[in-house]
Formats: C-alpha cells, structure tokens, sequence
C-alpha cells in the first residue's frame, strides 16, 4: 500500500484558499470572515489533538483506554442528543431515552461487525472499533435526534386530534401514529438519501480515504458498503428505539396523552 | 347512571355528582373555572382521583378505550387527523343518518376537512361521537358558533339520545339551552363544584 504523505507545508498551502474567502468577505463585508476563521482554528486544534489521541490509544491497544475512549464519545454524542431538542421529556428521560437508544444500537452494530465481519486481533483493536463506532454513532445520533425533536414536536402541535382519537376510544399507538410515522420518516431519511445518491453522486469520505491511502478501489467499495449497512443498521435500531420507548413515555397505561412530561427549552424543571 | 365520587385532580377540587339514565346535567362557570377539567377528568383523560362508574361498573375495571368509548367527551375545540371527514368515522355509512339529521350533505365523506366551516366541523365532531352510541355524553359547548336551525337541529338528536337512556353532562353558557334539557345544574366557580338547583 501506497501513499502520498503530505508536510505541514502542504497542509498550510491549502489553507490559503479559507484564508482567501476570508479575505474576500472581508472586502465586501459579508461578516463571515470571523466565524469561517474561528470555525477553522476549531478544526485544525481539535484534528491535531484526535489525531495525537489516537496515535496514543493506537500504539497502547489497552481495552480499558478504549473503553474510555468509547464511553467519552458516547457522553459527548448523548449530550448532543439532547441539546439539539426544542422540547424534552423531564428528568432523567431527558437525556436517558436518546442516550440509550443511541448506545445500544450503536455498540450492538459496532460490536457485531468487529467480531463477525472484520475481525481485528484483538476485537476491540481500537485502530479499527474507533473509527467504526465514531461513524455508527455519529450518524445514529442524527437519527435519534431528528426523530425524538419531530415526534415532541408533533406530539405537542397535534394535541387537540390526538385527544379527540382518544375520545374516540382509540388506543394510544393508533391515536399517535402520525407523530409516529413523521418521527420514524425524520429519523431514516437521512441515510436513506445518503444510500440513494452515494456512487453516483458522492463518493464516500471513508471511501475516497482509502483510495487515496492507496486501496484498491473494489476493495475500498467493500468497506464502504459495510460502513453504510451499518450505519443504516444502527440508525434505524436507534431511531426504532427513541419513537417507541418515548411514544410509552408521552402515554400511560390509561391510553393518555401526557404532554406534562415534556418541557421546552426555557422551561424550569417542575419540582 | 354516571356516578362521579370525589374526583379531583389539580385545579379540580373534590367533586360529586350523579346523573340518571336519561338525565341531563347543565353545568356553568366562568371560563378557566375548571368546567373543561371536570369533563376531562370524567373521560380519564388526564391523572385524577376519584371513583367513577357507569351503571355500577367502575372505570378502573375495564381498558380506558373502551370507557371512553361508553363514556363519550366532545371537547370544545374538535380535531381532525386526516385530509378527508370520512376517515375520521370508524363506519360511515352509519354515521350518514345522524350527519344528515344534523344538516349537512349525504356526501360529507368526501370533503376535505382543511375546508369545513367552524360549525361544520362541531357537527361532525359531534356526529362522530353519537355514532359509538354512548351511554353516557360530555358535552363541552356543543351549540356554540352554530346558528339557531343548525342548534335546533343538534337539540333534537340529543334530546333523542336523552330520551334513549344516555346520561348527559352539558356546559352551556346558554342558560336557556340549559333550561331546555336539564333538570338539575351545577356551577364551577374556581374549581370548586357546587349544585344550583333545578
């Protein structure tokens, strides 16, 4: 395998083309070149510092570092979860119920493609879990996210035919299948167009990595592939997980609809 | 016969009332006094406490999709799910009588309901519960924006319905509406529930 390995230099050389479009905000007072500077110094610091991170859990190969590793990224992409909500389920559910949909899926698909698929020694190498779960996790995560904000979201803007279904005597998942469905449709879009245009009209990063590392593009495809089953695979576990464990929460075992467990951003929690 | 035992939730202090078979029940109070939250709490609609049978079976005793089905609450404000108003009805076809009666065309079914007037939508609201043929009806301002022959027509169906058995709790802020069907009434005043007389 073959690659070109690139200096510092050439790194910076391309940098001058951001350089560049700050330059030309700047002369037609567009006011982005802050942001496009700031967002770009974020970049470079925290690429470098992953980049030394993983050189270190690379050459320790310990499981307890990587299992650090893992539980940092999987807090980080919870918190996520939940910030990215307009409203959320009080206490603990709050960011309980996308965390764990969002965990189980991710490490279940990550931990089978290790010991079945790709089989590294040991399984958790962590030059290969890592990568692998950031790319499951990320993606689910947008997939947990965008379903719970569209479900409480609906939830909350159909109350008045949600009720009148529950007058009717409907039970609580037919009274709630259109928040349902419109969350599940959030969820999965996503990597549904992501599979429906990659090849054709985007050429996967991890893919265009590996070509550029020097990987035979038929072998390169095949990662790719595998990447984008689990991803999907992840994703729609996820986002399955996330709909119906919140759509219980939002309801009670007397078929109601239980809007007061959720709160809005600027809400207090209630005592 | 609809038996309420000191139900209470927030912003509802205890009640009691019972309704007869074939009774109605005027209820009034100024808005926000809590008229709403006793009709919700009867359909279990939100936590409450409280006993609440019909006919001596208690709520507690069966699914709450099947009281709600017996036990039938019209809110106010009616709600709509679907792009057509026949899909909102479990059996149409027998639901085309009673919308008839309630003077609207044989061929409801079909409209949009993004198009349905105020008063259209109350009546279809209203003819939507009728048709689980209810033993018992919650009736949240069942005549109000409808103009007097579309409030006749509603008066008619629900005075058979009364006649038929059902026990029925009525808010009204027509005092003459209410004079009309009920025998007893009730005020709501700060959620507190307190009979007025006949």
């Amino acid at each position: 395998m073959s690659f070109i390995t690139l200096g510092y230099a050439d790194v910076a050389l391309a940098a001058i083309l951001l350089i560049a479009n700050a330059v030309l905000s700047l002369a037609l007072g567009l006011g982005l070149a802050r942001p496009l500077l700031i967002a770009a110094v974020r970049m470079v610091v925290q690429l470098l510092l992953i980049g030394l991170v993983l050189k270190a859990l690379f050459a320790l190969a310990s499981p307890l570092w990587t299992g650090v590793a893992v539980a940092v990224m999987m807090l980080v992409a919870s918190r996520e979860i939940m910030a990215r909500q307009q409203r959320r389920l009080r206490g603990a559910w709050g960011f309980g119920l996308g965390a764990a949909s969002m965990m189980s899926a991710g490490l279940i698909v990550t931990v089978l493609a290790l010991t079945t698929a790709i089989r590294p020694d040991p399984w958790y190498d962590p030059r290969y879990a890592l990568p692998l779960l950031g790319m499951v996790l990320g993606n689910t995560m947008n997939g947990v996210s965008l379903a719970l904000f569209t479900m409480f979201n609906a939830a909350s803007r159909e109350r008045t035919a949600i009720e009148a279904r529950l007058a009717l005597g409907e039970e609580r998942g037919e009274a709630l299948a259109g928040p349902r469905q419109e969350a599940l449709r959030a969820g999965l879009t996503p990597i549904i167009n992501s599979m429906s245009v990659s090849g054709v009209v985007a050429l996967p990063g991890m893919m265009t990595g590996q070509i550029l590392a020097g990987v035979d593009p038929v072998e390169a495809v095949k990662y790719q592939l595998l990447i984008m089953f689990l991803i999907a695979g992840g994703t729609g576990f996820g986002v399955l997980a996330a709909v119906f464990g919140g759509l219980r929460r939002l309801t009670d075992e007397r078929h109601r609809l239980r809007l007061d467990r959720l709160m809005g951003l600027k809400e207090k929690p209630r005592a | 016969m609809l038996r309420v035992e000191n139900l209470s939730r927030p912003g509802l202090e205890p009640a009691s009332l019972t309704i007869g078979a074939g009774e109605c029940v005027a209820l009034s109070g100024p808005s926000g006094a809590g008229k709403t939250l006793l009709l919700r709490a009867i359909a279990d609609l939100d936590p409450n406490r409280g006993v609440v049978s019909l006919n001596g079976e208690s709520r507690e005793s069966m699914p709450a999709p099947h009281w709600r089905r017996k036990v039938a609450y019209l809110p106010a404000e009616s709600g709509w799910w679907s792009e057509k108003v026949g899909e909102h009805f479990l059996d149409m076809a027998a639901a085309v009588p009673l919308i008839e009666r309630l003077g609207l065309g044989a061929g409801a079914a079909d409209w949009p309901v993004a198009r349905l007037s105020t008063g259209e939508r109350q009546r279809l609201a209203l003819a939507r519960a009728l048709a689980l043929t209810p033993l018992a009806l919650l009736l949240d301002e069942p005549t109000s924006g409808l103009d007097p022959e579309a409030t006749a027509r509603v008066e008619e169906l629900l005075a058979e319905r009364l006649g038929e058995g059902a026990s029925m709790l009525l808010v009204s802020h027509d005092a003459r509406q209410a004079g009309r069907f009920a025998e007893r009434s009730f005020s709501m005043k700060l959620g507190r529930l307190a009979e007025t007389g006949p």
